[in-house]
């Protein structure tokens, strides 16, 4: 327990230096206020925007620990819009196409399971094919056109909605981590997720079920795409097959990494990828709020620094340079 | 007068705990096949790579051609003309045979290009000078292990090597090509070279060596002529036993095996595996111990991955409990009641990072599939109760069980599967590394479950053990099955005397 605190500490120290820093720098950063029945505030932004990398962010824990990686996220979260809106184009009912998106994403995170374990195609390669795949199929979905969704389409709640003040993809997010916090720690499945990334050969020698296990978390990988995508689509109610979750892939990967599971496998924590995630965000909204001197940030600087806190972050948690800095601020003194 | 090609007197080598050297002399003449052979920790591989500079010696002094030499790197020691050639061969198999021999010495023009038409002339000319016939452009990666092997001999004696160091090359060679590799090793003898050969396969230190070096515990228990020493003397300078020991009960007669006493749970019927072990017969009862007893590589760890469905077999039958086994996984050998502690803790038992209590857990879990949910208040009982039942020292079951001692992590995988209530269990080496207390309970726990009806296979590379543990004891050699012993018949000098018996005609593949 104890040890789990600890890893989580990095990520949070970040995460609260970041807000310190808006407090000073951009004080509307925590403005509250009630509208239209919902909480708004740059706060509340920062969860909205930030839901689908937290979806993905979960499920590239469990894939991460599980000794692999998945690429293809992004790709899969454009194949989910794109089955959606093509099927709500073609008068299918808001649940039809939910239920369709879904399924297809979770036949994608099983394509990739196997060809991993069945295939022995390493993680890395297997999922770069559909991370390429997948957005073609997206785009012979939808004939390469943005496919716009009716406006008045119950579909867009997803995006837009918003229930007990907060706005749908926060729930979504929330609902989400609470139920794979809960299957991870009251079934084996985590376990068994930790054990197969932490030392695959004892695994086998111990009897698990080293395939099925991996396959489960590419699975659980492509629902949650697939629920990201939904978002995506209905936050602009448009499949945008070029562009949705263009690169997220990426973010989701830095927010496990920041959250302190290691890219080796092993002893993950779903807490510390959704605070990875949250920093990641919280971030871009920073770097838009930010004024120096009565001037902004350019938009064009937000790539840069975003790489360089996470490389903050990343340098911060790693116990060798900890080490080494410790040796050299001692060295002086002795 | 004429010096020794190598001459190593009084190395020792000593680590934080324990002492790997000890004052080892060690003698290579020119033109000479010197076999180095030695039980698990005898010191073998920590006087080679002293040798080859890999590691610094405490004490003691080396000669090459009467010259005291002190490799400190390994490149050193290439400059020298000491090379070695691993098991693992280490070369890089994605380039051609040509680059591989010729890898950092390249024919270079004068501009400094490569010129790969005089590369593969030369190493050509480099191989047909030692007797082979490859494609020097083919990638390594398309040759045979042994020709790959070949390929690392030669790429040594090209950079002027004196003295070769083969490290266990044949482990994974058929007799085919354990055969051509041999001719290479006589050819290089003949033109004055100095090799020394590292095996476990007692029948090729006769095939091949012209002198046999044996290391125990560190020291040198003997150095022989190979024509002039017995199998059975080299065995018990091995195994540390006298040799009037094992030739006194060399003349007792195996007698015939009792009728099982309970229900047969494991039979085994012409069982092999290409290149690990040769087809074998094996019966286990209920309430027995099975000893394995065999030198380090004689294929006894083999036999029980394949029991165990780790490796798949090659041919054969298998019925366990009664039922015939077809394609085999730890999963159904797990279901049809079998468990076994492997021989290598670290790698292939325990999840390091994972707690005492999940690593106990793990089987059970494993089998009752990921759905299942198993309080943690239940979870901690049944481990409570076998860290109390095995006396596992452990401050709390929630302790990352990589900070344990080898006996308590052994214990814990123990627990893993006794916990299962199995019929049958296997233990590969479940004392190597662990102090005398923990190794007294564990012999002690193994009679208790052999009177409860458990069936049991025991792996030891300490023979006393198996004596003492196994009411019957299968002996194997060179990985095949060579002999079997039986209740008053066993003893250490029946086991040594069957380990160095001579092949008969045919035996050895």
């Amino acid at each position: 327990m104890r040890d789990s605190i600890t890893r989580l500490l990095w990520p949070l120290m970040a995460l609260a230096l970041l807000l310190a820093f808006n407090a000073v720098a951009s004080p509307a950063f925590f403005h509250w206020r009630l509208a239209e029945g919902r909480l708004a505030s740059p706060l509340i932004d920062v969860l909205n925007q930030g839901a689908p990398v937290m979806l993905l962010a979960l499920g590239m824990t469990l894939v991460i620990a599980a000794g692999g990686i998945d690429l293809s996220v992004g790709a899969v979260m454009a194949m989910a819009g794109a089955v959606a809106a093509h099927l709500l184009q073609h008068d299918g009912s808001v649940a039809v196409a939910i239920a369709a998106a879904l399924a297809v994403c979770l036949a994608a995170g099983l394509w990739n399971g196997l060809l991993i374990t069945l295939a022995g195609v390493p993680p890395i390669v297997a999922t770069l094919i559909l991370m390429v795949a997948g957005r073609g199929i997206a785009q012979l979905i939808t004939d390469g056109q943005i496919i716009t969704v009716e406006p008045e389409s119950a579909f867009l709640a997803i995006g837009r909605g918003t229930a007990l003040g907060l706005p749908a993809p926060v729930l979504i997010a929330l609902v989400a981590t609470l139920a794979l916090s809960a299957a991870v720690r009251f079934t084996s499945l985590g376990l068994f997720i930790e054990c197969i990334g932490g030392n695959e050969e004892a695994s086998r020698y111990a009897g698990l079920d080293v395939r099925s296990i991996r396959l489960a978390a590419y699975a659980i990988m492509g629902l949650l795409a697939g629920l990201a995508g939904l978002i995506d689509t209905a936050d602009i109610a448009a499949a945008d097959a070029n562009n949705s979750g263009l690169y997220l892939e990426l973010d989701a990967i830095l927010a496990v990494v920041i959250g302190g599971t290691a890219l080796t496998g092993g002893r993950f924590s779903l807490l510390g990828s959704l605070i990875g995630a949250i920093l990641i965000q919280s971030l871009s909204t920073t770097i838009l709020m930010a004024e120096f001197g009565g001037r902004s940030v350019p938009v064009e600087l937000n790539l840069v620094i975003k790489a360089a806190v996470v490389l903050i972050v990343c340098l911060l948690q790693s116990s060798e340079l900890r080490r080494r800095l410790l040796l050299v601020t001692r060295r002086p003194g002795a | 007068m004429v010096h020794a090609l190598i001459e190593m007197r009084g190395i020792v080598k000593t680590y934080p705990d324990v002492r790997a050297l000890d004052g080892v002399d060690f003698t290579l003449e020119r033109g000479q096949i010197h076999a180095l052979v030695g039980e698990n920790g005898a010191g073998k591989s920590t006087l080679i790579r002293i040798l080859t500079g890999a590691e610094r010696h405490d004490r003691g002094t080396i000669a090459l051609d009467g010259a005291m030499i002190e490799p400190r790197t390994p490149a050193a020691a290439q400059r020298l003309g000491i090379a070695t050639v691993y098991q693992e061969v280490n070369l890089i198999p994605d380039l051609s045979v040509a680059e591989n021999i010729l890898l950092g010495r390249e024919p270079r023009s004068r501009l400094g290009w490569i010129r790969w038409g005089a590369m593969r002339e030369r190493a050509c000319e480099v191989l047909t000078d030692m007797g082979l016939s490859v494609d020097v452009a083919q990638s390594l990666r398309s040759c045979s292990i042994a020709v790959q092997q070949m390929i690392a001999v030669a790429r040594a004696v090209d950079q002027q090597a004196r003295v070769l160091v083969l490290d266990e090359p044949t482990s994974s060679l058929d007799a085919g090509e354990t055969a051509q590799l041999f001719a290479l090793m006589r050819r290089l003898r003949d033109r004055g070279l100095g090799i020394i050969f590292i095996t476990h396969f007692l029948e090729q230190v006769y095939e091949v060596s012209d002198r046999v070096t044996v290391l125990r515990g560190g020291r040198c228990a003997g150095s022989y002529s190979t024509g002039d020493v017995s199998r059975l003397a080299l065995v018990s300078a091995m195994l540390g036993k006298p040799v009037n020991e094992a030739a006194r009960a060399g003349s007792a007669e195996t007698p015939p095996s009792p009728a099982p006493l309970h229900r047969e749970c494991l039979r085994a019927g012409g069982v092999f595996r290409r290149h690990a072990v040769q087809p074998f017969n094996l019966s286990l009862c209920a309430g027995e111990v099975l000893g394995l007893a065999g030198l380090l590589g004689s294929g006894r760890s083999e036999i029980v991955r394949l029991l165990f469905g780790i490796d798949q077999r090659d041919g054969g039958d298998l019925a366990i409990n009664g039922r015939a086994i077809g394609r085999h996984s730890p999963r159904r050998a797990i279901r049809a009641g079998v468990a076994l502690t492997p021989e290598d803790r670290r790698s292939a038992g325990l999840i390091a990072h994972l707690s005492v209590r999940e690593n106990m857990m793990l089987a059970l879990l494993g089998a009752r599939g990921w759905a299942c949910r198993l309080p943690l208040r239940e979870q901690r009982m049944i481990a409570e109760r076998f860290v109390r039942s095995l006396s596992i020292a452990t401050p709390d079951l929630e302790r990352p069980v990589a900070q344990l001692s080898g006996g308590n992590q052994q214990k814990v995988i123990l627990a893993r599967w006794l916990l299962m209530e199995p019929t049958i269990l296997m233990l590969d080496e479940p004392t190597r590394g662990i102090d005398i207390g923990a190794k007294e309970q564990i012999e002690s726990l193994i009679a208790e479950l052999r009177a409860k009806g458990m069936a049991i296979i025991f792996i030891s590379g300490e023979l006393e053990e198996v004596v003492r543990v196994s009411r019957r004891v299968m002996v194997l050699r060179d990985r095949a099955v060579v002999g079997e012993l039986t209740a008053a018949a066993i003893s250490t000098a029946a086991v040594m005397q069957a380990i160095a018996q001579p092949p008969a005609e045919g035996d050895h593949a």
